[in-house]
């Protein structure tokens, strides 16, 4: 009998031993990837990353053929994407960002009412909805009829509905997490409605709205599909929101079709990929320090 | 008990319904009165509809739809319900369940956030007094004094609390509601509120909704006893305890249910 129970022990203990180490290697081979990611894009992009490239324009094949042949490092940077990136994101988030969250609000407030659940399907769609679509979308009200061209602003509306469901969402997420007893607090204090939600409910779930704007921006800054049909993509700055603007992924594809600029396109993505990231770890330090629910 | 009823109630409760669905009452047809300066306990089993009295004295149920409410309360002879809410809850501030401080403000914004949430302007020193002598009233001024501006929720669950009641009586309300306020709070928490609540109705008019007998019958002047949304007896905290009129009371305090 004794035997036989500590056999079983045993037993069970190699069993969890194992699973322990299976669990560890899953976690181990998730995370290599990322690290090979970033160790690669590193390896390959340092080079070319300088002030140059972030204050100069794109160069043109002949300018990237003769530094390829002579060896040296290619000129000119990403500086026409970058511009075009930060304006349609700008423009993008000073539309979004008002919207969702009000939107976010009145979903909150009104959960159960009908009205408030169809928005809420609405939403969910839209966020279902592939980038490229929206793309031919702002393509056709945009670029046909309003700025009768490709131009920044066409980009900008494909990236705002595209921000707006996510915005809108981690809104109505963050604020259900307020005690119901918080807001009953500042009601019985006299609190009027509007200044209930300005001073106690937005500031009280700062945090979690401030990493749904920033997860929401990082995920548009690397769209390219929609601003393909948008924006464009243009050799020069320009801020201009009813011209052509380039933008940092645009100019990843430009660089991937020229075979002499191939180095920049490991530079490029590198910047891309290390903006996306400190984004992601500037939400998560807000996160924490704002941090009330 | 020579202090009858010689001055009027500072709340008349008159024929009182309230309903959260259509026809299915939580409060029916309630009438009472609270005296001036004394505290009255509401107490009864979970359920009877003590807490529903208690947010009806300062409107709370208005943030909710579909709650229907019938009857009258008079303040100072005044019915409440023309008044406007946000004077109303001015004279009759509330104490809830669990120390609910606002997360994002400090100690000291905490106590003035009455004002500052209703952009009533105050200059810093009025300000500063008001907070010391809420804290102070409170019994609080000595153990916070060194961090106000710190958060509120750095405190423990019977500071926060006591916080609690002096933001609510930092707007000096004629009458303070309190909600279960020592439910969720140890036993030395709790005595010190019970403490504060003796000296505060020097002051105020205490209502205090509790499940706990022993603390009605330690701090309360009068009692209410709720079953199943009725009010089955009010009088005298005393006389309600050695001498109940209705044979549920004494059920009650017999330990029979509840």
């Amino acid at each position: 009998m004794d035997n036989l129970l500590i056999d079983n022990i045993r037993r069970r203990n190699r069993t969890n031993t194992r699973l322990k180490y299976i669990i560890i290697a899953g976690a181990v081979i998730t995370v290599v990837p990322i690290f090979l990611i970033v160790g690669n894009l590193a390896l390959k992009g340092y080079r070319q990353i300088n002030l140059a490239f972030f204050t100069e324009p794109a160069p043109d094949t002949f300018q990237a053929m003769m530094a390829a042949s002579s060896g040296e490092v290619i000129p000119g940077g990403i500086a026409n994407g970058l511009t075009g990136s930060l304006l349609m994101v700008i423009i993008a988030s000073l539309v979004s960002i008002p919207l969702g969250l009000m939107t976010g609000v009145y979903l909150y407030e009104n959960g159960t009412k009908r009205y408030a659940s169809f928005i809420r399907s609405l939403t969910e769609i839209l966020q279902g909805v592939p980038s490229i679509i929206l793309g031919i979308i702002a393509y056709l009200w945009v670029v046909r009829n309003i700025t009768r061209g490709y131009s920044a602003l066409a980009g900008s509306t494909a990236l705002t509905i595209m921000m707006l469901p996510l915005i809108i969402r981690s809104t109505e997420e963050t604020m259900k997490m307020i005690p119901v007893t918080i807001r009953e607090a500042a009601f019985a204090l006299g609190t009027p409605y509007y200044k209930m939600i300005i001073k106690v409910l937005i500031p009280v779930s700062f945090s979690g709205l401030a990493t749904g704007v920033l997860l929401a921006l990082s995920r548009i800054l690397g769209e390219t599909a929609p601003l393909m049909l948008t924006a464009l993509g243009s050799p020069s700055v320009s801020l201009d929101v009813t011209r052509p603007v380039s933008a940092v992924p645009l100019l990843i594809w430009d660089f991937y079709n020229d075979p002499n600029m191939v180095n920049l396109v490991w530079s490029a993505s590198l910047f891309l990929m290390v903006f996306v990231l400190s984004m992601n770890l500037l939400s998560r330090s807000i996160a924490s320090k704002h941090k009330y629910i | 008990m020579s202090d009858t009823h010689t001055t009027e109630p500072v709340l008349k409760i008159e024929g009182l319904s309230i309903a959260y669905e259509p026809g299915r009452y939580a409060v029916k047809d309630v009438s009472a009165t609270v005296r001036r300066n004394s505290i009255t306990a509401i107490m009864g089993p979970s359920g009877c509809g003590k807490s529903t009295l208690l947010r009806a004295m300062n409107r709370m149920h208005e943030l909710y739809p579909n709650i229907e409410t019938r009857g009258d309360i008079l303040l100072d002879g005044k019915s409440i319900f023309p008044m406007s809410v946000i004077e109303l809850r001015r004279k009759v501030g509330m104490v809830f369940q669990r120390p609910n401080p606002f997360p994002n403000m400090t100690i000291y914004e905490n106590v003035v956030a009455g004002y500052s949430l209703n952009d009533i302007r105050l200059k810093k020193n009025q300000r500063d007094e008001i907070v010391e002598n809420a804290l102070r009233n409170v019994t609080l001024w000595d153990e916070v004094k060194e961090f106000l501006f710190r958060k509120g929720t750095f405190l423990s669950g019977g500071q926060q609390q006591r916080l609690c009641v002096a933001r609510a009586i930092a707007f000096n309300p004629e009458v303070l509601l309190l909600d279960e306020p020592t439910s969720a709070l140890d036993p030395i928490a709790t005595s010190k509120i019970e403490d504060l609540l003796g000296e505060l109705k020097k002051k105020y008019t205490i209502v205090l909704v509790t499940h706990n007998m022993s603390q009605a019958a330690r701090i309360s002047d009068d009692s209410m006893f709720m079953y199943l949304g009725e009010l089955v007896e009010a009088g005298r905290t005393e006389t309600l305890f050695t001498t109940p009129k209705d044979a549920r009371t004494e059920a009650y305090l017999t330990g029979k249910f509840g």
